[in-house]
């Protein structure tokens, strides 16, 4: 199947979801969870760092890691818009972990049994990865939905929120179905509701095109200032 | 592979095999509580043995330790900050991974210091109260910016470098929780030291904008981190009676002396010149004169007037008033689990 656009697309999610998490690295509402948030971060970003370094590999023209992630521009990007946006309170970052983290364990189910054996590779050992980060950000739902009065009406807003970004995550060949099972199974035991499809037509998309919100720009502008200051130095 | 064209650091190795010398004599001690626990607790000391948590223990001894063990756990957590600063612009993907792992050890470092803090009697909730009342201190060292992402790299080498020279005798410090939570923490600190040091060898001999990234932060960063080592001997407060105790193992010159002369030949490796016009080999006493840092900036600095302290105040006060509805989220959930099940 594989083609450099594809796996720069996972590559993508899993480096702009990465920047985004580690912005709560010293913001984070207990010091487990400060510990918590950098390591899901750092998985995230190993996971990068493996597809990014393949997708330079299909692509054949000697660009490694870096190059891919600080020498592009916002309109090369393929990421989905949910990563990208701003950080947020803490339901937010939880409520998009869960979402995100799903979507992920779906994914990388598929890729491990997938006819790429590179993909298949690096899928397997990104799925144990990913089976804490659902966990952790189940635990958490089910702690700020069902906890106290606030913390419900920031969980519920954080999912409404999010949700019509969510339906760019399936836009590829990940089935929606299973990930939607499983995602009504926590927000039920987090009574919390979730939006129904037919609600709205708001359903944001372009990400894969490159075409994003206007928040990515200003992350890869924080994130790629240094390395673009200094073309062609080792670090 | 990482970092095999990285010369060797002079003067690392005989810290940490003193860390693991440190930790062969924990393993060979047997506790044995006697009849008279005043008694008990002079002769341990007397004997180079260790303080358990239920052992009785003079209420100055207690105390001093809460309020050093205090300061070191918030100095991991304030000194999170200046390094953090960094993750999001790191230079590289391997370097923004490095990056937040080291950060991540900090908060690490907090824990277990919180919780060997907690073996005396006061809990870590308390210990935040204390530090946000600017009751309790955290090192002095986190007040100052990091500007360039050199300064990520002299963090690593000289603060981190001075942590450890500092922290390896409390190895051997007398309370044994502290003595083995600074073994573990020990280990890890000259891990990032080693990587801070990589970092500073890799800009010195690249381009000449980065060469020139990494003296300048070596010459910000230099006497902050000799003042680490707190003031001279003779205007420190506490040692006396932490020697006695052997909770302090060394003054804080003789610490410092040792500092010097470790990182003056890892200088010389880095090709960095360390902003000293002082710094002279004295053969007669075996050691590098040096110039002393300015301690009237010092005790401003601990005054509060540094120039990050109020940043670093306010960053760490948002953190903890934003995430209150998170932490009672997180009782009234463990409360209802208690009832249903």
């Amino acid at each position: 199947m594989t083609g450099v656009d594809d796996v720069l697309a996972l590559g993508d999610d899993a480096l702009i979801a990465a920047q985004r998490l580690a912005e709560w690295t010293t913001n984070a509402p207990e010091l487990e969870e400060d510990i918590a948030l950098a390591n899901i971060a750092l998985d995230l970003l190993g996971q990068a760092r493996l597809l990014l370094t393949y997708a330079g590999e299909l692509e054949g023209e000697g660009r490694t890691e870096d190059d891919l992630a600080y020498l592009r521009g916002d309109r090369e990007f393929r990421n989905v818009q949910l990563v990208e946006l701003p950080r947020g309170d803490f339901a937010d970052a939880l409520v998009r972990m869960l979402f995100f983290a799903l979507y992920q364990r779906e994914l990388y189910d598929g890729l491990v049994i997938g006819d790429d054996a590179r993909l298949a590779e690096i899928a397997a050992k990104a799925a144990k990865e990913v089976a804490y980060h659902v966990d952790h950000s189940t635990l958490w739902t089910l702690r700020l939905g069902d906890g106290t009065p606030e913390s419900h009406r920031r969980a519920q807003e954080a999912v409404d929120r999010l949700w019509p970004y969510t339906h760019e995550l399936f836009e590829g060949d990940v089935p929606r179905e299973g990930w939607l099972a499983a995602v009504d199974a926590v927000l039920a035991e987090a009574t919390l509701t979730r939006p129904s499809d037919e609600d709205s037509r708001f359903r944001p998309t372009g990400g894969r095109k490159g075409v994003h919100t206007e928040h990515l720009s200003y992350l890869l502008a924080e994130m790629q200032v240094l390395h673009r200051a200094h073309p062609g130095a080792s670090w | 592979m990482y970092g095999n064209d990285i010369p060797e650091q002079p003067g690392t190795a005989g810290l940490l095999d003193e860390v693991a010398a440190a930790e062969r004599d924990l393993a060979g001690r047997d506790h044995d509580a006697s009849a008279d626990p005043t008694a008990y607790f002079d002769a341990v000391i007397a004997a180079d043995g260790k303080i358990e948590p239920r052992d009785e223990m003079p209420e100055a001894y207690r105390k001093g330790l809460i309020r050093q063990i205090a300061q070191h756990a918030h100095s991991e957590i304030i000194g999170m900050q200046p390094e953090g600063n960094w993750i999001s612009r790191a230079p590289s993907l391997k370097r923004k991974a490095i990056l937040l792992a080291k950060v991540q050890d900090e908060a690490g470092h907090g824990l277990y210091l919180y919780a060997a803090a907690e073996t005396l009697g006061i809990d870590r909730a308390e210990l935040y109260r204390l530090l946000l009342a600017g009751k309790q201190k955290y090192s002095s060292i986190f007040n100052y910016p990091t500007l360039t992402w050199a300064d990520v790299g002299a963090v690593g080498w000289l603060v981190d470098g001075a942590a450890i020279v500092n922290q390896v005798p409390l190895c051997r410090c007398s309370y044994g929780p502290y003595a083995r939570a600074m073994i573990r923490i020990c280990k890890e600190e000259s891990f990032h030291q080693r990587q801070g040091y990589e970092i500073l060898y890799t800009l010195a001999t690249g381009t000449p904008e980065q060469k020139a990234m990494a003296q300048d932060a070596v010459d910000r960063w230099w006497y902050p981190s000799l003042a680490m080592f707190g003031p001279p001997d003779t205007d420190s407060t506490h040692s006396a009676q932490s020697m006695a105790w052997k909770i302090k193992r060394f003054s804080n010159d003789d610490l410092r002396q040792k500092f010097v002369d470790m990182t003056v030949q890892q200088a010389g490796v880095l090709g960095l010149v360390l902003p000293d016009p002082g710094l002279s080999w004295n053969e007669e006493r075996g050691h590098w004169d040096y110039t002393q840092p300015d301690y009237d900036e010092l005790f401003t600095v601990i005054k509060g007037d540094g120039p990050c302290n109020r940043e670093r105040m306010a960053h760490r006060q948002a953190a903890w008033d934003d995430g209150a509805w998170v932490r009672e989220a997180a009782m009234a959930y463990a409360e209802k689990k208690k009832v249903t099940t």
